[in-house]
């Protein structure tokens, strides 16, 4: 359930700073023209021969929270992901992790960083082929020089927290698809990072299997608390998983907000195409929907509240419409112990359309 | 008009010597005049072959056989170790002097191919690393693989010397660039996606290349090896034109005699020498996943004596857990006939 979801208000553990990415051999140059000339990408690449992968981002996610990028392929999420341990690095701006300029950090130090502190799951998996589930896992532990030992008894109960007891002798080509992602999910929480940076890692699934590890990551996600960044191209799956989305397009970020923002208050055309046939029935609460109290009897009267069904302002559209699906009545929404709200049968439909206090009819 | 001093533009060369002949000529000199300097080398070099030569010599052809044989099981599996030995016993039928041949033949082509492995496994990994430096070194790995052995025959004998030195200079001419090469597409055909987790996970360069390049590149690696063993093989009758003994020389002598018998025995010899030698080194790259088991000492030779102990111990515990209930029960109808 959305409503359940983690919040946090707490500090800004990942932030990047006006992040360009531009690919080429005259990215700096490109880089400068952007700046004093304001180009765009199109000329960029005729007078520059470069690309733009990343344009202008700033976001930050804060501790325990599950921040998705969706994006259509060649949007350049996967290229962002890449930014936050610098396997790519930026042409300008900064990544900050736990108050720290990662750009600043001595090759030692970004290792240690990647080693420690970061687990990354791939589309592809990327597993070493000549290594077991068992060696793949402590890879991690392995490259800081823990002992055999060490690193063995924690990839184990990586293992078994993916549910994988009794693989880890195995070749990751004597695996299926989805175990092999759970190898690299278990692969990236070994060392228990303080992040997980997931690149699209159900994308290649099949939607079932999908499915079964959004599951099984969401419930892990809630046991660990680890901030992680979550790339999709699916923006389902970027509504179960994340806390906040962002929608990235042409290298930029379009929208970042909570899955109910995004889904009834796109921003732009874009956003609206891609939310559109998004259904709302889990995602969108009464408060949302909802008429006040006052507003409510201004137009058609006092109202009497006996034998009305009453809801509450964190209830989904779903919830509503199994309580009123045997009444005309409109539903009462009480917080506190206090009627807060009216929903009416139209306001409902119309929430569930995905079209908000409209009360007109058709637009 | 004389013909011989007017200069035609429809063939022009005729009328233009720049003399590259006698200016190649030179290294003939310049390699006369260093012989001292590389005196030291070659001495190190020359007792390494003639120890190598003299193990194999000293070991009877039943031991060698044996030896090799199981090598075979070892790396190979059960199969190869079989055409090894058939092979062995024939190469030995073949004539009384061929397996001493032979062996000098096989000592020059190990030190041969250990050479070709310190110099071209380096510059190997440093092509994959390095697009200019793999750029640079293509155009001479071409003209080693290609120029005839008998146009670097010449300086070599001026600067080493003739004997085996020089036979195995020469044969590394021949043999590495293959090896050169391998070494470097393996590394470079290594999935990248698998190389990047590594470095997401905080590999060092180092460890990149010794935990993840190296073991995904490693088939290919070994197909250079044995390309490496079959071009030394396939140079002992050139090396053999500069003093180097072996059946090689035998294959020479023999035609310089029109000896056809000698030269099929002698030609026999390295043919034989050759599978046995490829079937070695081929079967190496199967992984022991391949074959069944998981780890190299679980198979072959050494797994069968683990096996072995393995069932020792087993019996043994299963001996002692017998006594050690005799014991029991003997207490017990002790402590029955004592009330």
């Amino acid at each position: 359930m959305q409503s359940e979801k983690l919040r946090s208000d707490t500090e800004p553990v990942i932030e990047c700073r006006k992040l360009w990415k531009i690919f080429g051999n005259d990215a700096d140059h490109a880089m400068d023209a952007i700046r004093s000339e304001g180009l765009t990408k199109e000329d960029v690449l005729k007078h520059f021969g470069c690309v733009i992968g990343v344009q202008d981002v700033s976001f930050s996610v804060n501790e325990g929270e599950i921040f998705c990028v969706m994006g259509l392929s060649g949007s350049g999420k996967s290229t962002l992901i890449r930014h936050l341990n610098r396997l790519i690095e930026p042409t300008a701006g900064e990544v900050w992790i736990e108050g720290e300029n990662i750009g600043t950090l001595s090759p030692t130090g970004l290792r240690e960083l990647r080693a420690s502190k970061m687990g990354m799951v791939f589309q592809n998996m990327a597993l070493m082929p000549h290594r077991t589930v068992r060696e793949n896992v402590a890879f991690a532990l392995e490259v800081r020089r823990h002992d055999r030992k060490v690193r063995f008894e924690v990839a184990d109960k990586a293992i078994e927290i993916v549910e994988l007891i009794g693989w880890g002798d195995r070749y990751p080509d004597e695996l299926s698809g989805g175990m092999q992602q759970r190898v690299g999910l278990a692969r990236a929480i070994a060392a228990d990072p303080h992040f997980l940076l997931m690149d699209e890692p159900f994308s290649a699934l099949d939607p079932l299997i999908r499915r079964q590890l959004q599951d099984q990551f969401m419930q892990l996600a809630k046991e660990m608390k680890k901030t992680t960044l979550f790339i999709t191209h699916d923006l389902d799956e970027a509504i179960r998983i994340g806390d906040r989305i962002a929608i990235m397009r042409e290298g930029m970020l379009v929208q970042v907000g909570t899955p109910e923002q995004i889904v009834m208050e796109p921003n732009d055309s874009y956003v609206a195409d891609f939310v559109a046939g998004i259904s709302k029935l889990h995602l969108v609460t009464a408060a949302r929907i909802m008429e006040s109290m006052t507003d409510y009897e201004e137009q058609t009267g006092p109202l009497s509240k006996s034998g009305l069904l009453t809801a509450y302002p964190d209830d989904t559209l779903d919830r509503l419409a199994e309580l009123s699906i045997d009444t005309d009545a409109p539903l009462i929404i009480e917080e506190d112990g206090k009627s807060i709200g009216v929903v009416t049968k139209k306001a409902l439909i119309r929430g569930i359309q995905g079209r908000l206090h409209d009360t007109t009819g058709v637009s | 008009m004389n013909d011989d001093s007017a200069f035609s533009p429809l063939d022009p060369f005729q009328y233009l010597d720049l003399g590259i002949a006698d200016w190649a000529d030179g290294i003939k000199q310049w390699a006369t005049a260093n012989r001292g300097t590389i005196q030291p080398v070659k001495h190190f070099l020359n007792d390494s072959i003639n120890s190598v030569e003299n193990v194999f010599q000293t070991v009877p052809p039943t031991v060698m056989i044996v030896l090799l044989t199981l090598l075979a099981w070892q790396l190979s599996g059960r199969r190869v170790a079989i055409i090894v030995c058939i092979s062995l016993v024939a190469l030995g039928l073949l004539d009384p002097g061929a397996w001493a041949l032979a062996m000098t033949t096989l000592a020059i082509v190990l030190c041969s191919v250990i050479m070709c492995l310190v110099i071209g496994f380096p510059l190997g990994v440093l092509a994959a690393k390095s697009d200019r430096f793999q750029a640079a070194v293509r155009p001479v790995l071409d003209t080693m693989q290609t120029i005839p052995a008998f146009v670097y025959l010449v300086p070599v004998v001026m600067l080493v010397g003739i004997g085996n030195v020089s036979g195995v200079i020469v044969t590394i001419v021949f043999a590495v660039p293959p090896l050169i090469r391998l070494t470097a597409l393996g590394i470079r055909q290594v999935n990248q996606s698998v190389v990047e987790a590594a470095r997401a996970f905080g590999a060092s360069p180092s460890q990149i290349m010794l935990k993840v390049e190296l073991p995904l590149a490693m088939p290919t690696i070994m197909a250079g090896v044995n390309q490496a063993i079959m071009l030394s093989l396939s140079m002992v009758v050139i090396a053999s034109m500069i003093a180097v003994k072996g059946l090689g020389n035998e294959v020479l002598r023999a035609m310089g005699r029109l000896d056809a018998g000698k030269a099929i025995v002698g030609g026999l010899g390295i043919v034989i020498l050759a599978i046995v030698l490829d079937r070695i080194t081929q079967g190496v790259t199967r992984s022991g996943r391949e074959r069944g088991y998981r780890h190299w000492w679980q198979g072959g030779p050494t797994g069968l004596i683990f096996a072995i102990l393995d069932a020792c111990k087993r019996t043994k515990q299963h001996d002692e857990a017998n006594q050690h209930e005799q014991t029991r029960l003997r207490k017990v109808k002790q402590e029955q006939g004592g009330e």
